[in-house]
């Protein structure tokens, strides 16, 4: 019966151990071009909660800052807008918030940001499955009855971009389905289970091969802006700020397909 | 409470001090032992109770009315209430003469179908949804005939809505139910038989009545569990108020822009299901 508990205990030891920093082995090669952190002597964590529309770009400017400053671990953590900035509000630890437009912001509640800076900017665009094979080449498409479209939740940025441009341009879409956030609802065609959805134009690159993107003219298209706000003014967190809206980051998020100022 | 009657010796001396002393340390040993038992039992209460204070506590209560009038409330209260009822008349009509079978089957093939028939009870429901998708999906094992062959997508559909709601808790239902059959006095079936009865008779006539309560709890676990169901519902059913956004997930959509809507909505399906519950005691379970 001792065997049992000893080794409940002995599982506990080995999660609590794991929730702690991870130590970088690969710390003797600090590549040229820290970024604007500048010469590594930052450590640190840092948690990150961003726009699921940020996840590629987000995750490979962790990995690169972690590389380049030894000892700081970078926590990130995506999903809707909205959600992020209720947890925030509900006292959620977080650094760094990065938001998918600035609607989400009004749900932070009392947390007040040291400082905000505009990271990027993004436009929507249709995605299709590979080959685009209902043939969708317009907004005006989506209103087909064979054409089974998914849009995010009218309660989550790109939903609600989404129903602005759609109302804008007089389309009526067949939609099947609002998800929760960009990557539920870029999954549905990516998986083929839906003709189109509407993302932002960053998803469509990321996607690659899988997706085919069908562009929405500037006039019946809009731009949301992705602030990036910072709590507290530790070293690390100060460090990654930079370095998110430094060289490093806008070159990452010009290569995940947003336009950086 | 045998401890606590120990009193101390008045007469008996310094041997019956001693023993008293003894008791007294015997007595020390015992609470401190129910202590052990009690706090963590205590905390477990807290751990299950706390949530459902938090939900009453955050409740506006005058608002009430006002919030489950909201008109996205109505298309998913009424698309659950379908999806629940249709998804436990299918775990009645199939599952009942799974679970007799299964109660009745000796060997490996049933030994092996309860084993496969629990996985979902311990899958993540998200899990459940994509294996959904990879089966009913228009790519999917059975989802890509259907669609060659009918033009039929099942995705999108209240009926994938039970489709996923089935998925996990029919397994509810057949274990609950079968664990009820197997617990009939084999005679009582056996002699119905040697009177006559058919193998279906004997079912309806003599196994379904003595196994009335645990279809009961059956029924009841597996509406919750259907009731509930959230995970499998998103990734294979999607999100669209009316076809299928059921109440679960219109809770998780309200709580991003309309979070007192999202708590009048829990607080009512907290009611209902406590509802259910007592009503299932005072009828069937002690």
């Amino acid at each position: 019966m001792t065997r049992r508990p000893g080794g409940a205990v002995a599982l506990l030891a080995l999660l609590l151990a794991g929730c702690g920093t991870t130590p970088d082995t690969a710390s003797s090669t600090t590549p040229a071009g820290a970024g604007p952190s500048g010469p590594s002597g930052v450590t640190g964590e840092v948690t990150v909660l961003a726009a699921a529309s940020l996840t590629t770009a987000f995750t490979t400017l962790a990995g690169s800052f972690e590389k380049a400053n030894p000892g700081t671990t970078v926590r990130l953590s995506f999903g809707s807008s909205t959600t992020l900035a209720q947890q925030i509000a509900q006292g959620a630890d977080a650094d760094l918030y990065a938001s998918a437009g600035t609607t989400a912001l009004q749900q932070l509640g009392d947390a007040e940001p040291t400082a905000t800076v505009t990271l990027a900017r993004n436009t929507l665009e249709i995605a299709t499955p590979a080959g685009n094979p209902a043939q969708v080449t317009s907004l005006a498409d989506l209103a087909r009855k064979d054409v089974d479209v998914v849009l995010c939740a009218s309660s989550v940025p790109c939903g609600r971009a989404a129903d602005e441009i759609l109302a804008g341009a007089g389309v009526r879409a067949h939609v099947v389905s609002r998800e929760l956030d960009v990557s539920s609802t870029l999954a549905k065609v990516t998986l083929d289970e839906a003709d189109a959805a509407v993302v932002y134009h960053s998803d469509v690159v990321t996607a690659g091969d899988a997706v085919d993107g069908v562009e929405i003219p500037a006039a019946q298209n809009t731009t949301l802006t992705y602030p990036l706000l910072r709590f507290g003014d530790d070293a690390a967190t100060t460090a990654f700020a930079a370095y998110l809206a430094g060289p490093e980051g806008a070159r990452a998020l010009r290569a995940a397909g947003f336009l950086v100022p | 409470m045998t401890v606590a009657d120990v009193s101390p010796a008045s007469e008996g001396g310094a041997a019956a001090r001693a023993r008293g002393a003894g008791r007294r340390r015997a007595a020390g040993r015992v609470r401190l032992s129910r202590a052990v038992l009690v706090v963590p039992a205590v905390l477990a209460v807290a751990l299950v109770v706390l949530p459902l204070l938090g939900l009453l506590a955050g409740t506006e209560w005058r608002g009430l009315p006002g919030r489950l009038a909201d008109p996205s409330v109505r298309p998913a209260v009424r698309l659950s209430v379908v999806t629940t009822l249709v998804t436990v008349a299918v775990c009645w009509a199939f599952g009942t003469p799974l679970a007799w079978l299964l109660s009745r089957a000796e060997g490996r093939t049933a030994t092996w179908l309860r084993a496969v028939l629990t996985v979902p009870v311990v899958l993540p429901p998200v899990v459940g949804g994509v294996a959904l998708l990879l089966a009913y999906g228009r790519r999917g094992l059975v989802g890509q005939p259907l669609v060659d062959a009918f033009g039929l997508r099942i995705p999108f559909t209240p009926f994938a809505v039970v489709l996923a709601q089935v998925f996990v808790s029919l397994p509810f239902y057949v274990l609950a139910v079968e664990g009820a059959m197997r617990g009939i006095d084999r005679r009582l079936l056996e002699v119905s038989a040697t009177l006559g009865a058919r193998p279906l008779r004997v079912l309806t006539r003599v196994a379904l009545p003595l196994a009335a309560a645990g279809i009961a709890s059956g029924t009841a676990l597996a509406w919750a569990r259907a009731l509930g169901e959230f995970g499998a519902t998103i990734t294979f059913a999607g999100n669209f108020a009316g076809e299928t956004q059921t109440t679960s997930l219109l809770v998780y959509v309200a709580l991003q822009d309309d979070p007192q809507t999202a708590v009048a909505l829990s607080l009512v399906m907290l009611v209902v299901a406590v509802a259910v519950l007592g009503l299932l005691r005072g009828r069937w379970l002690r």
